[in-house]
């Protein structure tokens, strides 16, 4: 994968990417069936008991205990959002929840039980056997010791610090503390609320000053079970003038019996330091998907939110940049892609706080089958911002009569000296582009996937290079099925 | 070589929101042979490449459309394009964030069989880059988007290039002139006439005899009001380029008029 140009990849066909980078995908990655499991999990529901259980079993400090008991009284006293997901929301029944399981116990399942059309995509999207088990959970254990030594030993060198926020609470108690739920608080929303009473796995990262991370932090965390749990947390401080690029999730389908996935990703990024993140989800149609995900920049600071969305049966996603120094910059593009029964309602939030900052959200939108996609977003100046400037630009794409698309572009500006843009378009994929695509001998179905990877190519085009081809992948196999 | 292609139209009707068009077209086109179709504007001349073509908001009330024996009417757009017919559009269409590379190779994958596979990315660049530089187009033209900011000579010699690269049996040029100075019209003929032979079969349409000094037809076809009401040789477009539309008009129309 590594050893060939990018001009020489993209010439390949979709198989022969997908074989190359299937190649070498077990020594690389250490992927290997496994039956050694053991088992922990939190009785149903969620109460005060079931929170200091999680706490203990972990073996937290006093104050994390305290943490997560006061977060509990706040989900419970904020109401249920209307907005956004509206009625859906109202359906989640919180007493029917696993709050805390061992990763391994969830791998304790059968492949038999994984519907056959999980596997079928699996198959298609070409991914290794021992990887479609981990990703069904159903058990490919993950020798870190053996395959991570390396790049662990490399990135220590650097004094970088990239652990499961478990292990790094119990191993840099201080670092944690000091940041932790600084950035996300408590209160800030139902759905963190609920995350910070009950939060496991997920990843911290700190990148010290002036060290550039130079491989994204990719294939660690895709195959790492504890970080596919419903609520983790994310933590990442990124150094004066360090640089670090972060990749979470996997296309391929993210079959989980679980309904609810409630995470917070909290990113601090401090002066002339540059953070990218990117997601890349896939859930199957029975989740809600309800993240919290934001940024602080200092001074000249930059940061990208990269996000796709594909699947669910209610996504609410809004990564937010806080520009609170001079100069700081925000990026944040999204794909939201809605099928059948699937409601994506995903979009940005950039906030000036500082003088001379800038934001550019890019959101693309599909929506077929009658599912419905969206973008939602704020922009806010605020007083003294003057100089900054943000640009918006969200294109839906509707792939038939029955789907929908919802733009709210909410701009809140209280400065004068500022440049703001805001570019939508609507569009259905029309009679002439087809016509055209077919009247060069290609059949209907892959015109129709063409015209959608075109439209999101923008942000696909930002993806590393393995997602980037499952991602197209992915795409045509949505599309599959959808003419005719 | 083997048995010539031919593309047969007998006494075509075609209607577009429920007003018939094309009314009664006939022509043969065989494989090496160079054909025009001159009318004015609203004549049905585009009407016509867009029906043989098969886009769907063409309605066919009545004839046929043969390639080799093959009836076209009953197939769709990428089927005909299977079969051996090109159009090249007068508008082409604009496909954001689809290179024209990627485009051409997925066309050209479209048209080969299980059994030949899909064309090799080593095969697939040696025969792109042959085929722009046998048109003079610059390289990195195959990494743009379709059509996608193009000038109106660039869309024009990407349809070109299209054509150069799926090699059809038949193709029809849809008023491939129109909107080019004289200088891009060149090119583009330039282009036109690096392809001719006899493996390929034409049918230029367009509204001025000028760009027939650049493309020599064997057969000149005039359309007026959805019929053919004249047919000859060169000599038929260069007397109705002194003559003028006007002429055609009061020598055909009239006739028409009193039957």
């Amino acid at each position: 994968m590594t050893d060939i140009r990018h001009e020489e990849f993209t010439a390949l066909s979709e198989n022969e990417r997908v074989a190359l980078i299937n190649k070498g995908y077990e020594e690389k990655y250490g992927f290997r069936d496994s039956d050694d499991f053991y088992t922990f999990k939190s009785r149903k529901g969620l109460d005060a008991d079931v929170v200091t259980q999680i706490s203990r079993m972990k073996g937290e400090p006093e104050w994390m205990l305290e943490f997560r008991l006061k977060s509990l009284e706040i989900f419970n006293k904020k109401p249920m959002p209307t907005w956004g997901g509206g009625g859906a929301l109202q359906e989640i029944d919180f007493d029917d929840i696993y709050y805390y399981m061992k990763a391994s116990d969830k791998e304790a399942k059968s492949w038999d039980d994984v519907p056959e059309d999980v596997k079928r995509t699996f198959d298609r999207l070409g991914i290794p056997e021992a990887e479609q088990k981990f990703l069904a959970g159903v058990g490919a254990q993950y020798e870190s010791e053996v395959v991570y030594h390396n790049i662990k030993k490399e990135l220590e060198a650097q004094g970088v610090i990239f652990l499961s926020t478990d292990h790094a609470l119990q191993e840099h108690p201080e670092l944690f503390r000091e940041y932790f739920a600084t950035v996300v608080p408590p209160s800030d929303n139902k759905f963190a609320a609920l995350n910070s009473a009950v939060w496991s796995g997920g990843s911290f990262i700190y990148v010290p000053p002036g060290i550039h991370v130079e491989m994204p932090l990719q294939a660690y965390f895709r195959i790492n079970a504890q970080n596919i749990g419903q609520f983790e947390r994310t933590l990442i401080i990124a150094d004066e003038g360090s640089w670090v690029h972060y990749v979470e999730g996997c296309t391929a389908p993210n079959y989980t019996t679980d309904s609810l996935h409630s995470a917070v990703v909290e990113i601090i990024v401090k002066k002339n330091a540059r953070v990218r993140y990117t997601t890349i989800q896939n859930w199957s149609d029975n989740v809600y998907n309800l993240v919290t995900k934001r940024t602080i920049c200092e001074e000249g600071a930059t940061m990208e939110w990269v996000d796709g969305n594909i699947g669910s049966k209610l996504t609410m996603k809004y990564p937010a940049v806080y520009m609170m120094g001079e100069g700081a910059k925000g990026e944040i593009l999204s794909i939201a892609f809605a099928g059948k029964g699937q409601h994506q309602d995903a979009g940005a939030k950039a906030i000036h706080a500082a003088p001379n900052t800038s934001s550019v959200i890019t959101s693309k939108s599909i929506s077929k089958d009658g599912g419905r996609a969206g973008y939602r977003g704020l922009v806010q100046v605020l007083e003294g911002a003057h100089g900054s400037k943000s640009n918006v630009l969200c294109d839906a794409l509707i792939l038939d009569e029955e789907s929908r698309s919802d733009t709210y572009p909410y701009i809140d500006i209280r400065e004068d000296d500022v440049s703001i843009g805001h570019e939508a378009t609507v569009s259905k994929v029309g009679e002439e582009q087809l016509f055209y695509l077919m009247s060069r001998g290609i059949g209907e179905e892959e015109a129709m996937s063409m015209i959608v990877s075109g439209f999101i190519e923008p942000i696909v085009k930002e993806l590393p290079m393995e997602y980037a081809v499952e991602m197209n992948r992915l795409i045509q196999l949505e599309m599959e099925g959808s003419v005719g | 070589m083997a048995e010539q292609s031919v593309l047969e139209i007998k006494d075509l009707h075609v209607a577009v929101e429920g007003n018939e068009v094309i009314r009664g077209v006939t022509m043969t086109i065989k494989q090496g042979e160079i054909h025009a179709l001159l009318g004015p504007n609203g004549a049905g001349k585009s009407t016509l490449g867009y029906a043989i073509m098969g886009h769907p908001k063409y309605e066919i009330t009545g004839g046929e459309v043969l390639l080799d024996g093959e009836n076209l009417l009953e197939m769709e757009a990428d089927e005909r394009s299977r079969a051996g017919l090109f159009l090249a559009f007068q508008y082409p269409v604009s496909i954001p964030g689809v290179t024209v590379a990627n485009f051409l190779r997925t066309a050209l994958n479209a048209r080969r069989s299980e059994d030949e596979g899909k064309i090799s990315p080593m095969a697939f660049r040696k025969l792109l880059t042959d085929k722009m530089n046998q048109l003079g187009i610059d390289r990195a033209f195959a990494g743009r988007y379709l059509n996608e900011g193009f000038s109106g000579g660039e869309k024009k010699r990407a349809e070109i290039l299209q054509l150069a690269t799926l090699e059809p049996k038949i193709a029809i040029l849809d008023e491939t002139d129109s909107g080019l100075d004289i200088d891009a019209m060149r090119v583009v003929a330039d282009g036109v006439n690096q392809l001719l032979g006899p493996e390929m079969g034409i049918l230029v349409i367009t509204h001025y005899q000028r760009f027939l000094n650049y493309i020599k037809p064997d057969f000149v076809h005039v359309v007026l009001d959805g019929k053919i009401v004249a047919q000859g040789g060169p000599e038929l477009a260069e007397e109705l380029d002194e003559k003028g539309y006007e002429w055609v008009r009061d020598t055909y129309g009239e006739k028409e008029m009193a039957l």
